[in-house]
Formats: structure tokens, C-alpha cells, sequence
């Protein structure tokens, strides 16, 4: 059974016919079934892969049917084969290409692949047809089932198609009878072969390998081989010449080069080559093949594709913004200003009128369309007629050309030849344009002639009338040659003054040439002279070829006349080209719209279709006022002439400025409605009122392509008049509106236009009653001034003002003034007087409140810096942090709850008690009485005792002994009471004391309470920084007298005897919160009547500690009740001149050690004067000392250090919290603080540093913390295997295992060339190591990872030294002995004090003495001697 | 006292804290102070005080009523700084704690006369996600160091706050001298001639 499944399609698809509509034969005649009997030629016939797709539908049923019909499958099969001998007969010779065999008793189907790789062929067995058909049946029906459904929804693809001839329908094994090569391969191999050869033979191209088992097992019969594999090949050999797939390999550098190049690399030649931009190798690779391909020139000489340098920068470039407000010029800095609505923007000021309404009245007539889509070819001409005509009549209007010929005569009366030729030019072109234009309109008319010839109708009523108006012949010919002769005549005149130019430059030229000949000629015959024969025609050659070469000047070429006649003609020419002809009658157009229009039955179907399309349209106009639509026209129907009239004027009351008014044209045909245009309408000038406004015309057109099947022609779409269809016009839709916007007019005339002027936008107006006035000139800001509250003058010279300035200034003065009088007569001039004071004190040095002039300057030169500091930081201030705002609970850290944790799991020790962290409290809502210091006496050490008087006729008494008189011997010793001491604190005029303890060693343990208030009752951060008051800790002996027993009782008399004192500024509780420790008291260096402790001795083992820092010692613990918290350091950064990194690796250093270790300070990096960043090790430089100094001690060197400590512990000390009033920390160099004469910690232990380092000792900067100083610096020498640190404030030097060593904790260590931060576990001095050198206990800043950069010194070469000036320090001591003396006497002005002058001079006397010593050893001597000078004078003790 | 040349004027606060809306909060409390420039002195009345607590009623079951007077009295030489009413509401939260629920403040009207005023509320937010949970299980939401702060605009830009609720307060003023100082707050003339 064979079954050609193209025309079972064919049938399905078209049951009418019986022809197959890929291929014009009749279906078989002997299909019996209508479907099975198709002969095999046929399907070689259905060639196409769509007749083949369109067969899959109907395979299932086909097979359905092919069973059904299995009753008797002999007799259809010989029907078909009969059939298909007779036309194999005919066919398969023709075609040559088919091979068909049949072995007898066999049906082969025999599926055909349009890919051609593997064809397959089913080979059943007929004889067994009845038993194995079915088997096969349902199996490939399953098969083409699938196929089916995937082409159940349409025609399948060719891929499709492909994809199910190439299927592999595998035969049952079971059945033996139907095989199939089971290698594919080599059946793809095989059928390969046979399409090469596309041969008849059979079986000959099998493979020689298989053919045996081929011949065996497959029974080929037949080996169709069809057109599908040509026609695929076909397909792939046409897409291979459309298609391009660019391979991905590197192509040689050679291709990519033109020819015998190679390639040049610039990059190797020493040129900069920007980075390319990364591109994938494999892109770049198709690129330049599809290039390469593309044979363009992209390739550099380096043979990659030219690539401009990637533009894209790794790191910004533009310059940080951080710090821009502060270094910007002043001039150059933006001020915000704010957005200002200009009123009348929004409304109209109802201030000017107050009826207030305004009316604008817009008048909207009609519109024209100048082309539409509705036109009909004979509009499009008909419009393009009207235009003709219109510009016609507006040159006629003008008459430039009447215009140009007058001027023409004139020029000619008054002879200027050059206007004369310029207008002449000009007329002719405008005469030019006079005739083309009504050249035009003839054409045009004519073309609509012919056009209404054509269609057999008339759609337009224009009508072109040439009017003649005859002219006299003779004097028109006249006049006409005239014209001609004139201009010849100018022409001539013209040309022959050219002629005449360019002789005489002929004649010049002609004369160079000859000169130039005549000197070749005598060249050529010198050199023939010379007699060189042999190079003789060389040498001509030479001259000859040497001529052009020397450019010697051509021959010129002789002038010719200038030919008149040509002149005349041309002109004749022109004049007959742009002008009428003599005699000719003068044209006059008239257009009139006066033709009939064929009435609507006369017309073809197309223009009816068209003419009922222009009745169904309609066009409207809505009005938009400041964009908002405010009305819209009636709806009016389209004329078929292409007009529209509305003839509507809408009067809009108004209250919003006008901005834009805009008419939209809308059409409407049907239901639909489309927006066609937009007009904008120009804002009509406050003068333009309705009545004096005229109609104006303006022009809009839409862009919108429309396309009719009928007559219209359209819009946007190409229109051509020729019959060949060339000179193609587009025409866009586009027309004429006709309307005017002006102010309405009330109803007694008065304009409703509102009094304002607008100017660009940018108005600007001045609205004074009603009338309009603006400014000559133009300012942004022009309401500026009308803002201003008062004029400047008036405000400095307004007090109250100026109070209201100043508290708004924050001058300390005023920051918290309360209630500014209302009034200024109530301002007194009494609140500014303090403040002028200080003003005049900054400029006028009061040299009587300093000690010499030089303080008095360098006072003036601080309170300079300071000011400027506090301006640096008075924006700083008012960076809020979000801690300072909002409370919030803080979320512990993993390694706080492991800790808080292990402390619940921690024995309870209340003998142990433990100091918890207080609350803290911000300074913001404080007020006076809220804060309190509490001061903690807890015991003093070694405090000295009285000492046993026995030639002074003084009573030591003790209640009980008072009777007793004078004890004497050894009883005084064991029963004298050493001393009585009691503490007195004072702070801020409070004053308190504690009870009176007994010994040398007292143990007081009190708590004393002290109210603080601060100054004008600013309790803000920086405020409390700046309080300079100091709490003062003095020790007293309490000395009772008995003055003698009155009447049974005794009376006692009690007299404090001071020892000594320690003080503490606030500013440092303040920042330290607390303070807690032992602190040396300092007590004067002789004390009369007592004597220290150690000199008795009592309990040694203490002594050998102390031996170390003799003294007093009393131990403190001093708080703020409640916890303030401290200002924190300025968050800024600021200028610096180091290297980026620098400063970046000291930041890093710094926070890890924060990180690591919070409680030690560690700083790299300091600010100097100027505010700039500098880091410390700049700061250690050897620098000498006075030579005095050096000269004092020139063996001892260690003298000599002490005798150094103690110079730089003179230089006054200036807490920089206090002079700065802020918490900021600036080191001054060396040579500064010398100049300044005061300083802090830090430059003191600098300047001590330096000292010692040029003394040749090892000396480092320790930063750390001491009490009571806090955060400070000291300084550390190593000697004789010791390290000792210097207090460089005091002057004292302490043993690194000195208990008493205020020195509490060490952070860093600082040299010159490196900095070191203490890892240790411990910070204290005494439990640590000094040595550097070990890593694991310092860590050094720069490290072999980083070296020292080689930092230099910001410290002076050499320390310049003045000498003392004798003189100078004789009058300073007259003038403090001067004010001591007046102080003294203000103390007791009730009682004249009187001087004992030999006391003074004694006293004098023991002063330089003292300053030797160092206060320390003679003061055994002076007790003596003061002594016996007291033995001479009682003090009185009323 | 009636003086032709006052050097002060005085502005009385009647009204009242009518109540509040918070949809999602119960058992609230509100704590009011006025802030004041320096050149103002209260001169009677309370300056602070504190609300009673105040439950949804059946009724009305968004509203809280607390109907607080408010009655102070302030003298000032400069209208720089004029009064503002500063409020904060507090309840407790699922745990009992109290907590805060908003911060808001408005100006006394300037204008002598009836004025309601309806402040939103805001509370500030906890600075990152964990903290919100921490804070509202601790019972510990983050509050400003000082009510006050809501009425000035310093330092504000460094919290980030949520708004809930409002809270309705109604006032009556009235000022004495100000027009002859030359501080002209009255209505306007447009008011004072409704058409």
C-alpha cells in the first residue's frame, strides 16, 4: 500500500477540486477511496515542505483508513501499481532522478526526508501483511499521533516538517521480517553516498563493508532520492550569502593590517596609550571578525580595533567638599536663599482693584484649512492656487519691483555705479520671481483643468481669469530696448575697465617672464662655454627641467577683447527670461471662487465616498486658560470647501494670572474625536482691549498620517500629479485659525485688564496705587530692601537692638540675659559698660595689670588665638550627637554579658565593696543648687609637726596641759602633741572645714559637700569648661592659747597655723569626673615653728619610701555630684601639610588603640597654633638650654637636670581648657611657649624633653595620665640603668618605683623618631617596663612595614636666649614689693600698717638664698635667723 | 495700672488639653510644659503639669479625654521667643512599663480669640533593628533627654522619629498692650469683616 500523503492533504484541504494546488495534475483516477490510491510519482510532484507539513493532519486518519481497507490490500495494490508503471514510463526517465523498484509481493512505504541526512525506509513485508500490519499500524499511528498533536493548531514549520521526516520510526523487534539498519550511521553514511552519486543503480551504493548484511537484512528496494536534498542544500548555499556568523578565534594581526605592514606599537615607542577598556577576548574576537568582514577601516597600527582610553576613573576626582565652607573666599560662598512665590504669580493682587474681576475675552472666529486629509486631488491644487495667488497679491502689494526700478533711475541720476549694480541685481531677481510666480499659477491652473477634465468633475469653485491689458507696442519696444542698451552699455563700460586692469597686469607679467628668459640664456651659454660637451645636453636638460623648477614666472597668456556682442546677448537672454516681451500684453490674474461644483449624484462612487466623509466630520475648538480647560466651541460640521466659522467669543473671568492660553482643534467624525492641532495664543498686552484687538491668523499643523481608500488624498502620505507617479509631494495636515484674545471692557468702559506688567518671565513690579512703574534696572532680588527690618545705621544705633544682637551672638556678656527691655528709652547704658570694658582691654595693653610689657603682649597675643579658636569651634558647638538628644538604652556587647554573667557566678565580697558607675548627667536642663562637688578628705601623710620652742615664750597647748605652762625635757616629747591639723576647703566663696585630728598622720575620712553654680548660670558644656575657679585644699594646725581663766571659766584662744595647701582647678574635676589619690602637698619651704616628720623619725619602715619625695601627702577623692559628662574633644578635622597616609596610619593606630586598650591615651598626631594637624614626633628635637644653667652643675650632671627641670617648671602654666574654653589641645612649638611664657602639660614636657635630649641624655615624652592633672604629658630619662620621670609642671623627678609618683598611668611613649604604645598589662610605672625594644610589650608606630618617613622638625634649629636685663628685674622687684605691700594694706584698711624695714631687708635677704637652695637645705639656717628676728619683735596678736 | 506707656505685654492662655487620639495605645497620661524665650516671664498659672489617666470609653472608642485646663499667664518684653506648648504622652506598654508614646509641640496662638489646635504626634526611633526589639522588650524605648527639645530645631537632623497619634488642645488668649508696643497680632481686617 503506498500512500503520498500530499495529495490526501490536498484532498482534505480543498474537497471541491481535483487539483492539486501545489502541483496542476488531476488527482489519481484510481483512488478508489478517495485517499489511499496515490500513485508514488505524485508525491515526487508535492514537492514543497508545506504540502508535506499539511499531510500530517491527515496521516492518522489515513491510516485509519488504510486498515479499514486491509480486506483486500492485493487488489488496491496492483491497481496502484499499474498505475504507476504506466507512469513511471513517462516519469521517471524525465525526471532522472527517481529510482522506483518494486520486488514482486512487496509494498514498500516509502517516506521521503526533505533534510536528506537519514532518510528512513520501512520495509514491510506483504506477504505477512495480515498478521503484521496491524502491530505496525497502531504503532506508527502513536507515533504520527504525536507529530499530529504538535501540529494540531496550524500548519506545522518547516522545522517541524524536517524534524518528522527525519524521525527514526524503529520497527518492532519482535518482527522479524521488518528490519532496519540498526547502525544509523552508516546508513546516513550510506544514503550520503547515494545522494553524491544520485545514481539508479541499486544496492551499488550501499557500502562496500555492509552490503553483504545490507543485501541480507534490507531488502532495498527502493532509494528514493528527491528533491528535498537539493533543495535544502539550495537553502543552506542562500543563507550562507545572507548570513555571516563571525567565528570567535584570534584572527592574525596580519589580515587586520593592509598589506606589508607590520604592525607598530606605540606603547614600546615611549607614547602614553591609554588603558583600553576591558573587553571579553572572545568579543573582541567576533568583533573584529564581523569587521574584517564588514571591510572597514577599524584597526590601529597595532592591529587591535581603535578604542579611545577607558574614561572611567578608579577614584573620584573631584575635590573633597568636607571642609569647602571654611576655605572658601567669602566672596565665593552660596547663600541660601529661600524660594520665594512671587504673588501675582498665583493670584492677582485683589489690593489694586477691589471689585477685582477681570475678564479676557477670546474670540474664536473659524478656521481654514490650507490642506486636510479629506482633499481631493483638485483641493490639493485648488489650495495650492489660493496660496499662489495670495503671495501674488501681496507682491503686488508691495510692488518691490516699481520699488527697485525707480531706485535703479535714481542711482543712475546721482551716479553710484556700485548701488547701481546691486539694485539692479536685485530688481531682476524680483522680476525673475514676478514672472515664475505667475508662471506657476498658469501651470497650476492648467493642471486643474486638466484634472476636472480628467475626472469628470469639479470639486472646487476656483476660477483663474487672466485679465490682458494691452500696451502700446512701439514705445513699450521702445522703452524695452532702452532698458537693453543701458545695461549693455554699463556692462561694457564694466568689462572694458576689467580688460584694462588685466593688460596692465599682462604687461607686467610679460615683462618678468622676458627678464627671466634672457638670464636663462646667459646661463646656458656660460656653461657651453666651459666647454663640458659630454654633459652638454645634460646640462641643457638640467636648465630646461630646472626652469619650471626655479619657478621662474610662466609665459602669460596673451588677453583676448572682450567680446560686446556676447554682453549684449546675454543681457538680451535675461531680459527675455525674466521679462515680459516687447509688446506683450501685461497678465493680470483674478482668482475667483465663483465655478459651480458637480452636484454630489453626478460624481464617481470614490468622490461620493469622500464627499460623505467631509459631511460626517466636525470640528471643535476647546479653550485651555493656564492649561486648564475652561470651555469649547460648539461642535461645527466641515464645509467642503475647508472651512470651519465659530464666531463665538468667550469672555473668561479670571482670577489667576494669565500664563498661556491654547486652543486645541479638535475633530470629530463619528463617535471618535481626535485631537488634530494646538494653537498657542500670545497673552494680549494690558492696553489690548476688545473692540482695537484685530482678527490674527495663526497658523497650526498636525503631523498625524491618515489614509483613505477613497478620493481624499490624505495626510502624510506620499501624492504625486505626474502621470508617471515621479515628483512625489507629502502633504501634512495644516491650516489657518482665526481668532483674537483681548482684555474684556466693563460696562462704563473701563478696561478688566489687571495693573501689572510682565517681563520676562522674571517680573518684576512695583504696584503703588494702582499705577504701574518698574524699575530702570533688573534685580534678582528686587523685594529685598522692602524686607529689610530697619536700616543699617538704625541698627547699630538702636541699644535694644544692639542688646538683642549681641545675646543673639552668644557674647559671654549677654548669652543668658533675661528680658531685653520692650522699649529702647529702658535699654541703660549701664549693660554694655562691662563689655566695653573688655573690648577696650583687648586693644589697650594695661600694662599695670601685668608685671612687664612683654606679658602684657603676649597676653593681648593670646586672647588672639583664643578668639579665633572659639570662632573655629562656635559652629562646631552646635553639632548635635544623637546620644545628646535621645536616651536610649545601649545594647551590651557579647563580651559585656559573657562578663556580666561570670559576675553572677562570682563569691559575694562585701568587705570588697566595689565603686559603681553613676548616671550620667547631660549639662542641658541644670540649674543652680543641682550640682554639687563632693570632696572626700580620707588621711594625710607626714604632716609636719610643731617643733619643741624652747626660747620662745609661745604656748603649746593641749586642753589638758594648759595649766602645765612650759613642759621641757624628754616628758615634752612622749606627751607634746605633735600637731593638730584639720582640713579647709574652699570653693566658690564657700567655705568648709573638717574636724581636728591629731599626729602627723591624720585619718579625717569626711565627706564634704560643696554647691557649685556656674557662671550666669550657664550650665551648657563649654561654659563649664571655661570656670576658672579652683578648689583649694588647706591644711591648718589648730593651735588653742589659753589667754587665762576669767571668773572660773577658761578662755581659750584658737589660732590656725597654715601648712600647707593643694588646689585643684574645677576645670580638671570637671573633665576627670573624678578624682581619686595622694597628693604631695605643697607647703612652703620654711615653716617656722615646725619642722618635717622625717626629722623625728618615728616609725622607719615608712621612711624608706618616702625618702625618695619628702613631704606632705594627703590623700582625696574629689567628685561632681551628679555625674556631668564631659565635653568631648572638637570633632573636626582639620588643615595639615602631612602625607596622607601618614595621617591615615596614625588614625588607624589611635583607634586600635582605643580598640584595644580604652583606658590608656594615645596620641600620634597634635594640633599646632595655627590649627593645622602635625604629627608629635616634629615636635622632639635636641634644643639648648640656657648656657647659665649648664655653667651651674658642669660636673653634676645630675644637679644640672634638676636645675633644668626646675627652669621650665617656672614658665607659667596655662591649662588650654581654660584659655580655649573648649576641649581642645594646642601644642605650641618650642620657641612659641618661650615667647608666650605660658603653656600646658605638654609644652613643658616638650620644652624638658628637648632640654634633656641636647644634654646628651635618652629622654621620651610619656603621655599618660596623672593626678590631678589628668591626660598629660611627662617626661622619662633613662640614666645609670634607671628611669626616672620628670613632673615637667613642677620640676620634680620621681623613680620609676616611686609610690608617690603622680604619674598614674602610661599610654605612649614619644621620641623623635618613633612613637610607642604601651601594651603592657599594666599602665603604672612601677609594675611596667620602659624598654621599647621589645614589640610584645610597645608597639611602635613606625615599624619595618612602615618606616620612618624622615619627618622633620617643627621645632627652631637653636633656642635664641636674651640676657637678663639687670635693670629691667630691679624694677620689677620694686613694683611687686610695691603691690604686695599695697594688697597687704587693703587687707586691713582700719589699722595703718607700719614696715619694719629691718625685717624687709632680712627678709630680702633670704630670698635669693631660698632660690638656691631650692628651698630645700638652708632652711634650717633661716629658721634661725628668722627666728631671732621674730625674738626681737612680738607679734601682736590683737 | 493702666499705664499710657507699658514697657511689657501680657498674654493669657486659657484652654484646655481636650484629648487625644491613639488608636493603638490605652491608659494614657499627658505631661505638658511651655518654652519661653529669654525675654518672658510666666507671671501666673502653672507652668508645667501632668494629666490624669485617661481610658477609652465605650462610647467613643477612638478618643481619649482628658479635659485638662491649662491657665498661665506670661509677660514678656519681646514677642521673639513667645510661648510654645510642649506635650508628651505616656502609658504603658504589653509589659506594664511606661512608656513614651508621643512628643509634640505648637506655639500659643498669636491672635486673641478661640484656636484649636490638633498636634501630631511623634516618638523618636531606636537608632538600628536589634535595638528596637531590645528596647521593647526591656520596656525601654528611647526618649528624648528633654521634652524641650521638641520645640526647638537644633540638633534635631541626628533623630529619626515615627509619628502616632494626635493630641487636641484648645485655647483662649488674650493679650494686653501689645498693640500699643506696637505688636500688632490682632486679626486680620479681612476676618473681622466676614461678608
Amino acid at each position: 500500500m503506498k500512500v503520498c500523503v500530499c495529495f490526501v492533504a490536498c484532498r482534505l484541504q480543498l474537497p471541491n477540486t481535483d487539483l492539486c494546488p501545489f502541483f496542476p495534475l488531476p488527482l489519481n483516477p484510481l483512488s478508489a477511496f478517495g485517499v489511499l490510491n496515490v500513485g508514488v510519482d505524485a508525491c515526487t510532484v508535492c514537492v514543497c515542505s508545506l504540502a508535506v507539513a499539511v499531510c500530517f493532519n491527515c496521516i492518522p486518519l489515513l491510516q485509519q483508513e488504510a486498515q479499514s481497507s486491509e480486506e483486500d490490500p492485493g487488489e488496491t495494490l496492483k491497481r496502484t501499481l499499474r498505475a504507476q508503471r504506466q507512469r513511471q514510463k513517462k516519469r521517471v526517465h524525465l525526471r532522472g532522478e527517481h529510482l522506483l523498484q518494486f520486488s514482486h509481493g512487496r509494498t514498500h512505504v516509502i517516506q521521503c526526508s526533505s533534510g536528506g541526512v537519514s532518510p528512513t525506509v520501512l520495509q514491510v513485508d506483504h506477504d505477512g501483511a495480515g498478521k503484521h500490519d496491524v502491530p505496525l499500524a497502531i504503532r506508527t499511528r502513536v507515533k504520527f499521533r504525536e507529530a499530529a498533536k504538535r501540529a494540531v493548531k496550524g500548519l506545522p514549520t518547516a522545522e517541524e516538517a524536517y524534524g518528522f521526516f527525519t524521525y527514526n520510526f524503529e520497527p518492532d523487534p519482535k518482527d522479524g521480517t521488518v528490519r532496519m539498519s540498526r547502525k544509523k550511521q552508516k546508513q546516513r553514511k550510506t544514503v550520503e553516498e547515494d545522494m553524491g552519486e544520485a545514481d539508479e543503480q541499486e544496492d551499488s551504493e550501499v557500502d562496500e563493508d555492509n552490503q553483504d548484511e545490507k543485501i541480507g537484512q534490507v531488502r532495498m528496494t527502493a532509494i528514493l532520492f528527491n528533491k528535498y536534498e537539493i533543495r535544502y542544500r539550495k537553502l543552506i548555499q542562500r543563507e550562507s550569502e545572507l548570513l555571516f556568523t563571525p567565528s570567535f578565534r584570534t584572527v592574525p594581526v596580519a589580515i587586520k593590517l593592509p598589506e606589508n605592514m607590520k604592525p607598530r606599537y606605540l606603547e614600546d615607542e615611549g607614547l602614553y596609550v591609554g588603558e583600553r577598556p576591558s573587553v571579553s577576548l572572545t568579543n573582541e574576537n567576533i568583533l573584529e571578525n564581523r569587521i574584517l568582514k564588514m571591510e572597514e577601516k577599524w584597526f590601529g597600527d597595532d592591529g587591535r580595533i581603535i578604542a579611545l582610553p577607558d574614561p572611567i576613573k578608579e577614584s573620584s576626582t573631584r575635590p573633597p567638599l568636607i571642609h569647602m565652607e571654611e576655605d572658601l573666599d567669602p566672596a565665593l560662598q552660596t547663600v541660601y536663599k529661600k524660594v520665594r512665590h512671587a504673588h501675582y504669580g498665583l493670584y492677582i493682587s485683589s489690593a489694586a482693584d477691589p471689585e477685582g474681576d477681570y475678564q479676557l475675552d477670546v474670540d474664536v472666529s473659524g478656521l481654514i484649512f490650507s490642506h486636510h486629509p479629506l482633499f481631493s486631488r483638485e483641493h490639493v491644487l485648488g489650495a495650492r492656487l489660493a496660496q499662489l495667488y495670495d503671495q501674488y497679491l501681496t507682491r503686488q502689494h508691495n510692488n518691490l519691483t516699481g520699488h527697485l526700478t525707480d531706485k535703479l533711475f535714481l542711482f543712475l541720476y546721482i551716479f553710484l555705479p556700485e548701488h547701481h549694480r546691486n539694485t539692479r541685481q536685485l530688481r531682476d531677481s524680483e522680476q525673475e520671481k514676478d514672472r515664475t510666480l505667475l508662471k506657476n499659477m498658469v501651470k497650476v491652473w492648467k493642471e486643474i483643468k486638466a484634472l476636472r477634465e480628467f475626472q469628470k468633475f469639479t470639486n472646487t469653485p476656483y476660477k483663474l481669469c487672466l485679465r490682458k491689458e494691452n500696451v502700446d507696442r512701439a514705445s513699450d519696444k521702445q522703452e524695452y530696448e532702452d532698458e537693453i542698451l543701458a545695461e549693455v552699455v554699463e556692462l561694457e563700460a564694466e568689462s572694458e575697465m576689467d580688460y584694462q586692469r588685466k593688460l596692465a597686469e599682462y604687461k607686467k607679467q610679460l615683462e618678468e617672464w622676458k627678464l627671466w628668459r634672457r638670464k636663462q640664456r646667459k646661463k646656458k651659454k656660460k656653461s657651453q662655454a666651459q666647454g663640458d660637451t659630454e654633459d652638454e645636453d645634460e646640462d641643457q636638460e638640467v636648465s630646461e627641467s630646472e626652469g619650471p623648477a626655479e619657478e621662474g614666472p610662466p609665459k602669460p597668456e596673451p588677453l583676448e577683447k572682450p567680446d560686446l556682442d556676447s554682453i549684449e546677448q546675454q543681457v538680451r537672454e535675461k531680459a527675455s527670461r525674466i521679462r515680459r516681451k516687447p509688446g506683450e500684453s501685461i497678465l493680470i490674474p483674478e482668482l475667483s471662487a465663483s465655478g459651480n461644483i458637480t452636484a454630489y449624484e453626478l460624481c464617481p462612487r470614490a468622490e461620493k465616498a469622500r464627499r460623505d466623509h467631509v459631511a460626517k466630520c466636525f470640528l471643535f475648538i476647546k479653550i485651555l486658560y493656564n492649561n486648564k480647560e475652561v470651555s469649547q466651541t460648539d461642535s461645527r460640521s466641515l464645509s467642503t470647501d475647508f472651512r470651519v466659522h465659530f464666531g463665538q467669543i468667550f469672555n473668561l473671568k479670571i482670577v489667576n494670572c494669565p500664563q498661556s492660553i491654547n486652543l486645541q482643534v479638535f475633530e470629530e467624525i463619528g463617535s471618535s474625536c481626535s485631537l488634530l492641532a494646538q494653537v498657542f495664543v500670545p497673552l494680549p498686552e494690558p492696553s489690548g482691549l476688545t473692540g482695537s484687538v484685530p482678527l490674527e491668523e495663526f497658523e497650526f499643523s498636525s503631523n498625524q498620517r491618515v489614509m483613505f481608500d477613497h478620493e481624499g488624498v490624505g495626510s502624510d502620505v506620499p501624492l504625486s500629479f505626474e502621470a508617471d507617479g515621479s515628483n512625489k509631494q507629502i502633504l501634512m495636515t495644516s491650516g489657518k485659525l482665526a481668532c483674537c484674545v483681548s482684555w474684556g471692557t466693563g460696562e462704563d468702559g473701563t478696561p478688566l485688564a489687571p495693573p501689572y506688567h510682565l517681563k520676562d518671565g522674571i517680573s518684576c513690579f512695583v504696584a503703588s496705587g494702582g499705577e504701574v512703574t518698574a524699575p530702570e534696572y533688573f534685580r534678582l532680588e528686587q523685594l529685598q530692601q522692602e524686607f529689610d527690618f530697619v536700616t543699617d545705621e538704625e541698627l547699630d544705633r538702636s541699644k535694644r537692638l544692639r542688646l538683642l544682637r549681641l545675646r543673639n551672638q552668644e557674647v559671654a556678656e549677654f548669652r543668658n540675659y533675661k528680658c531685653v527691655p520692650a522699649l529702647e528709652r529702658e535699654v541703660t547704658d549701664e549693660v554694655f559698660q562691662e563689655y566695653e570694658k573688655r573690648l577696650k582691654e583687648g586693644e589697650i595693653i594695661d600694662t599695670k595689670e601685668h608685671l612687664d610689657p612683654h606679658r602684657a603682649l603676649v597676653a593681648k597675643y593670646l586672647q588672639k588665638i583664643r578668639e579665633s579658636v572659639i570662632n573655629r569651634f562656635r559652629l562646631a558647638k552646635h553639632h548635635y550627637h544623637l546620644s545628646d538628644l535621645v536616651i536610649e538604652e545601649e545594647i551590651p556587647s557579647i563580651g559585656i554579658l559573657g562578663r556580666n554573667l561570670f559576675k553572677l557566678a562570682e563569691p559575694k565580697r562585701p568587705l570588697k565593696p566595689q565603686r559603681k558607675e553613676r548616671k550620667k548627667v547631660t549639662t542641658q536642663n541644670l540649674s543652680d543648687g543641682d550640682i554639687k562637688l563632693l570632696i572626700n578628705i580620707i588621711r594625710a601623710y607626714s604632716i609636719p609637726i610643731r617643733r619643741p620652742q624652747s626660747n620662745l615664750c609661745l604656748y603649746f597647748s593641749k586642753p589638758g596641759q594648759s595649766s602645765q605652762g612650759v613642759i621641757q625635757g624628754s616628758d615634752w616629747l612622749l606627751s607634746q602633741v605633735q600637731v593638730r591639723p584639720f582640713v579647709e576647703v574652699s570653693f566658690q566663696r564657700t567655705v568648709l572645714q573638717t574636724t581636728t585630728a591629731d599626729g602627723p598622720n591624720p585619718c579625717w575620712n569626711e565627706e564634704l559637700q560643696l554647691p557649685f553654680s556656674a557662671p550666669n548660670g550657664d550650665y551648657s558644656t563649654a561654659s563649664l569648661q571655661s570656670v576658672k575657679d579652683e578648689v583649694f585644699i588647706n591644711i591648718f594646725d589648730e593651735v588653742v592659747y589659753e589667754t587665762g581663766v576669767v571668773r572660773k571659766s577658761v578662755h581659750t584662744q584658737v589660732e590656725r597655723h597654715w601648712l600647707g595647701s593643694v588646689k585643684i582647678p574645677f576645670s580638671t574635676i570637671y573633665s576627670q569626673t573624678r578624682i581619686d589619690g595622694t597628693f604631695k602637698v605643697n607647703t612652703p619651704a620654711v615653716l617656722l615653728g615646725y619642722s618635717k616628720e622625717r626629722s623625728y623619725g618615728t616609725n622607719g619602715g615608712y621612711d624608706i619610701l618616702r625618702s625618695l619625695s619628702e613631704g606632705a601627702f594627703i590623700t582625696l577623692f574629689i567628685t561632681i555630684e551628679p555625674q556631668l559628662v564631659p565635653g568631648e574633644s572638637i570633632r573636626e578635622k582639620f588643615d595639615t601639610q602631612e602625607p596622607e597616609h601618614l595621617l591615615q596610619a596614625s588614625e588607624r593606630f589611635e583607634r586600635d588603640a582605643v580598640q584595644s586598650h580604652p583606658d590608656r591615651p594615645c596620641i600620634t598626631t597634635v594640633i599646632d597654633l595655627n590649627g593645622k594637624t602635625v604629627f608629635i614626633t616634629r615636635y622632639i628635637r635636641p634644643l639648648n638650654p640656657p648656657q647659665e644653667l649648664l655653667d651651674a652643675f658642669p660636673s653634676n650632671s645630675q644637679e644640672a637636670m634638676a636645675l633644668v627641670a626646675r627652669f621650665v617648671s617656672l614658665i607659667p602654666s596655662l591649662p588650654d581648657s581654660i584659655s580655649f574654653s573648649g576641649a581642645c589641645d594646642l601644642w605650641s612649638t618650642c620657641d612659641q611657649f618661650l615667647t608666650l611664657l605660658a603653656g600646658d602639660e605638654e609644652e613643658h614636657a616638650v620644652l624638658l624633653c628637648n632640654y634633656f635630649l641636647s644634654m646628651g641624655k635618652k629622654a621620651w615624652l610619656i603621655i599618660g595620665t596623672a593626678i590631678p592633672e589628668g591626660p598629660t604629658a611627662y617626661v622619662l630619662t633613662f640614666e645609670q640603668s634607671r628611669y626616672v620621670i620628670w613632673n615637667p609642671s613642677s620640676g620634680q623627678y620621681y623613680g620609676q618605683y616611686d609610690t608617690f609618683c603622680p604619674l598614674q598611668t602610661v599610654g605612649c611613649l614619644v621620641n623623635a623618631d618613633n612613637v610607642w604604645f604601651n601594651v603592657q598589662q599594666y599602665t603604672s610605672p612601677m609594675r611596667m617596663s620602659f624598654d621599647t625594644t621589645k614589640a610584645k610589650l610597645w608597639k611602635p608606630f613606625f615599624s619595618r612595614s612602615f618606616s620612618h618617613p624622615g619627618l622633620s622638625s617643627v621645632q627652631p634649629e637653636e633656642l635664641v636666649y636674651r640676657h637678663i636685663d639687670k635693670a629691667a628685674a630691679a624694677e620689677l622687684q620694686d613694683r611687686i614689693e610695691k603691690i604686695l605691700k599695697e594688697k597687704i594694706m587693703e587687707w586691713r584698711p582700719r589699722q595703718p600698717t607700719r614696715w619694719n624695714r629691718y625685717c624687709t631687708t632680712t627678709l630680702k635677704h633670704f630670698l635669693p638664698k631660698l632660690e638656691l637652695s631650692g628651698g630645700q637645705d638652708i632652711a634650717e639656717g633661716h629658721r634661725h635667723e628668722l627666728q631671732n628676728l621674730l625674738g626681737d619683735n612680738r607679734v601682736s596678736q590683737e | 495700672m493702666a499705664t499710657n506707656n507699658p514697657s511689657m505685654f501680657l498674654l493669657t492662655v486659657n484652654g484646655q488639653i481636650e484629648g487625644a487620639n491613639f488608636p493603638e495605645f490605652d491608659n494614657l497620661y499627658c505631661k505638658y510644659c511651655f518654652v519661653y524665650g529669654h525675654d518672658w516671664v510666666p507671671s501666673s498659672g502653672l507652668e508645667e503639669g501632668i494629666t490624669q489617666i485617661t481610658c477609652k470609653g465605650i462610647q467613643s472608642s477612638h478618643k481619649l479625654i482628658w479635659n485638662f485646663p491649662l491657665e498661665t499667664t506670661f509677660k514678656s518684653t519681646n514677642p521673639s521667643g513667645w510661648p510654645q506648648l510642649v506635650m508628651s504622652v505616656y502609658g504603658p506598654d504589653a509589659f506594664g512599663n511606661d512608656v513614651i508614646r508621643g512628643y509634640g509641640a505648637t506655639h500659643i496662638p498669636f491672635t486673641p480669640g478661640q484656636h484649636t489646635r490638633t498636634i501630631p504626634m511623634f516618638v523618636p526611633e531606636p537608632s538600628w533593628r536589634l535595638q528596637k526589639f531590645t528596647s521593647w522588650l526591656l520596656g525601654r524605648r528611647p526618649e528624648y533627654t528633654d521634652p524641650k527639645v521638641v520645640a526647638q530645631g537644633e540638633g534635631r537632623e541626628v533623630t529619626r522619629v515615627r509619628s502616632q497619634g494626635f493630641v487636641t488642645v484648645s485655647f483662649h488668649i488674650m493679650t494686653k498692650d501689645m498693640k500699643k508696643l506696637g505688636y500688632d497680632t490682632g486679626p486680620s481686617d479681612a476676618w473681622a469683616l466676614p461678608k
